[in-house]
């Protein structure tokens, strides 16, 4: 969705370039369509919950159909079992098993499982791939949505400037890492040259186990802001204007109708940002190994790290698994977490659901 | 029979290969008793490391492909990236090259409990396939030793690295210091060197963790100790092995620039070439960016050092390359070719005369020829020389070493951020023993 909006956003910019009058209607054109697409997919499957009853109760000519389409789901399945399923299988076989590249394995039951919580580093990295993901969850967020507010107000050149503001996303995260730590070094960088002109002391970014972890959470925040903007300000486009026409006649203050309208309107939208973040941050790794590998020591050895240098450094296959299995399960766990969330937060033009 | 009558065709093609070598044809020498053309039209693949030795045999594989009819397609990426991919590949059983590159002080131990090398004995005796004065007695110990599983050479020795100090000359004039030649000298040395108001240190080193082992190990072979004892225990709690991680501590927080907790070598050669950095330890083979103007700002003011005296020895840890076939490659006589050209005397003449690394061949690195080619200042060869003399192995000879450098690179780490050597190196090791055993039994 994200991507699509994106493209859109990047054509615009093209026609913008050539025709700056149209700018404008292109962009919010872009919104709109996004603001759409987000709405059809809430629609559809509020459409598809409202047809399952049908469907059942038009059972026996539905499997008669069945028979008649599986030959079309071949193909899809065969994509899953093997890009999904049998790798995914594979690794659980191999989480049971003691292997080391080069050498012989061996069914060692769950005992790759019980050496993870004795082993500190893996304790470590949960907790350090908890604080990175957090961090770079709330502050795109924040940030985004603030960006989201300001861009979706009327203002010379902006569409030019939302083009400006989405560049970083669109940049290879191994050049970023490369210009950031560029940019870190504390005696070349030029960050610290920056911090001098207003008289702060020069810091140690990355290259420090209690500034490691912020300073990366600075790089993916930068990265990763516009995303969020992308798809709150989808989401902003998408709102009714009814509401705000009531407030509007109501006397509402401009701070009452962000709060009691655009705010729970947009949560929804905000969920799917969060999602997104979440699931990316956890398993974040370019970024972290282009610039610290890891370091300094462990400061900042997430446990995607920690697991990449446990199978493909150390080989020890079968221990490795074992943390990719453990690992798969907290991405999942939180995943679900921030869905029950977003169900909170999803309305319809009845009112907000659940609540 | 061919004896009495005379001329064999090898001592035949051999004088040809002398008047050869006299200037009428241009065929080195040495190279002429073997029979090059045989396997000519063969496809090699060869999966090498980037820096200064991958890159000079993909730059010169031309020469290869005119003197031998072979095609060469050789992948040079990333050391940490190539290390990983000949693994895998080598674990698949079916790997996509016929000749790789080895970084036997990380991978020696691995390769011969994976038996992913195929032996190079039978070819070396083979003199339709080995120059004549490529003999497994021209090869240093340290090379054979790395390369050698039993009686059969695995691989062929190509490059030696030895740790060195790099030092600013103009920066030790200023303070009228001259060149440590112990370790209390070099940390006086440091010590007064350092100016951290002018932005100026005295040392420079690698501090992130893993890296770091190296130049740890520096110290430590000074004390006349080693990461494991005679009996392969290990032994980094001793008071020599908290001593060495104290001059490491010493030296990396208050000599050294700040972040060095996160440095490289590549790091700390770019602080050292900007003159930032009075003294910088590393390998012999990063030498000939110091020269380059275009990057560096000390040409001419760097001085190349054997490393200073510990208090019990003195040594100078060595790391080293090969080059070897898998055993699953069905083009091994082709793929010998082209290791014997990489470790040949032009080849390895061509390595040491840039600078890029020291051949572990005594008969290319002792011939005056090379030596007079060596573009870099002669200080720099007498330094790669002398190191010679004191070498000793830079890294334990055991399967993990990965986890070994990690994990005692970790603790030295640490101790950058105020931890305590001894309590580090204490935890460490706890941390260790238990993989090594497992390793080293099974």
């Amino acid at each position: 969705m994200a991507a699509s909006a994106a493209k859109t956003k990047t054509k615009g910019l093209g026609h913008a370039a050539r025709d700056p009058p149209h700018t404008q209607e292109l962009v919010s054109s872009a919104d709109r369509e996004f603001g759409y697409r987000a709405m059809t997919i809430a629609d559809s499957e509020q459409a598809v919950s409202a047809l399952a009853p049908t469907v059942v109760d038009q059972a026996s000519p539905a499997i008669a159909s069945r028979a008649h389409y599986w030959p079309f789901v071949v193909p899809a399945l065969v994509v899953v079992l093997a890009v999904i399923l049998i790798p995914w299988v594979f690794t659980l076989w191999m989480s049971v098993h003691e292997w080391k590249l080069g050498g012989a394995y061996a069914f060692v039951g769950l005992e790759n499982y019980l050496r993870l919580p004795r082993d500190p580093r893996f304790l470590d990295s949960i907790w350090y791939t908890l604080i990175y993901a957090g961090l770079s969850v709330i502050l795109p967020v924040i940030f985004g949505t603030l960006a989201a507010l300001v861009f979706h107000n009327e203002f010379p050149m902006r569409g030019i400037l939302r083009g400006i503001f989405v560049a970083p996303m669109m940049a290879t995260p191994v050049a970023i890492a490369v210009i950031w730590t560029m940019m870190f070094n504390p005696q070349l960088g030029v960050l610290n040259f920056l911090l001098s002109l207003v008289g702060i002391p020069p810091q140690l970014w990355v290259f420090d186990a209690k500034t490691v972890i912020p300073s990366l959470v600075l790089v993916e925040t930068w990265q990763w802001t516009p995303l969020v903007m992308l798809i709150v300000l989808g989401g902003l486009a998408a709102l009714p204007t009814e509401p705000y026409e009531s407030a509007e006649i109501d006397g509402a203050s401009a701070w009452q109708k962000f709060r009691y309208i655009t705010w729970p309107m947009m949560l929804p939208f905000l969920m799917i940002a969060v999602i997104i973040r979440l699931i990316d941050a956890l398993k974040s790794f370019d970024i972290i190994f282009a610039i610290t590998q890891g370091g300094p020591g462990t400061a900042s050895e997430t446990i995607n790290l920690y697991l990449y240098q446990t199978a493909f450094a150390y080989y020890d296959i079968g221990y490795g698994s074992a943390i990719a299995v453990v690992f798969f399960g907290i991405i999942v766990a939180l995943s679900m977490a921030t869905l029950y969330l977003r169900q909170r937060t999803q309305w319809t033009d009845a009112g907000v659901s659940a609540q | 029979m061919a004896k009495k009558t005379g001329i064999s065709r090898r001592t035949f093609v051999a004088g040809t290969g002398a008047a050869a070598g006299s200037g009428l044809i241009p065929i080195p020498a040495a190279w002429a008793a073997v029979d090059y053309k045989k396997f000519a039209g063969t496809k090699l693949e060869a999966n090498l490391i980037k820096g200064p030795r991958g890159d000079l045999l993909q730059k010169y594989e031309k020469e290869f492909t005119a003197l031998t009819g072979i095609e060469v397609s050789s992948e040079v990426i990333p050391e940490q990236q190539q290390r990983q991919k000949i693994v895998i590949e080598l674990t698949s059983g079916k790997p996509s090259f016929d000749v790789m590159h080895l970084s036997y002080h990380v991978q020696k131990r691995l390769f011969e409990r994976g038996k992913w090398l195929a032996s190079v004995t039978p070819f070396m005796g083979n003199a339709a396939l080995a120059e004549d004065d490529h003999k497994e007695s021209d090869y240093s110990s340290a090379g054979l030793t790395y390369a050698k599983s039993g009686p059969e050479l695995m691989s062929l020795p190509w490059s030696v690295d030895y740790f060195m100090l790099y030092w600013n000359k103009e920066l030790f004039a200023k303070k009228n210091i001259a060149y440590p030649t112990n370790f209390d000298e070099l940390i006086k040395a440091a010590d007064a060197l350092t100016d951290p108001a002018s932005g100026t240190f005295g040392f420079v080193g690698r501090g992130l963790r893993n890296a770091n082992l190296p130049l740890y190990m520096s110290f430590l072979l000074g004390f006349g100790k080693d990461a494991l004892d005679d009996k392969g225990n290990l032994a980094i709690e001793t008071p020599e092995a908290i001593e060495a991680a104290k001059i490491y501590k010493h030296l990396l927080t208050k000599c050294a620039p700040p972040g060095v907790a996160g440095y490289n070598w590549m790091e700390s050669q770019a602080s050292f070439l900007q003159g930032k950095s009075a003294m910088w330890l590393d390998g012999v083979g990063w030498a000939p960016a110091g020269e380059d103007p275009t990057r560096s700002r000390v040409v001419g003011k760097i001085g190349y050092g054997v490393l200073p005296k510990g208090p019990a020895a003195h040594a100078s840890p060595t790391f080293g390359d090969g080059i070897g076939i898998p055993p699953g490659s069905t083009k091994k006589e082709a793929a010998f070719l082209y290791c014997q050209w990489a470790v040949s005397r032009t080849m390895g003449g061509r390595l040491l005369q840039t600078g890029g690394g020291v051949p572990f061949r005594n008969s290319v690195i002792g011939n005056a020829q090379v030596q007079a080619g060596v573009t870099m200042p002669k200080e720099w060869l007498t330094c790669v020389i002398e190191s010679a003399k004191i070498s000793k192995l830079g890294l334990p000879v055991v399967v993990p070493v990965t986890e070994f450098r990690d994990i005692i690179g970790t603790a030295l780490t640490a101790t950058l951020s105020g931890g305590d050597p001894a309590t580090e190196l204490k935890k460490a090791s706890e941390q260790y023993k238990p993989i090594l055993e497992k390793s080293e039994k099974g």
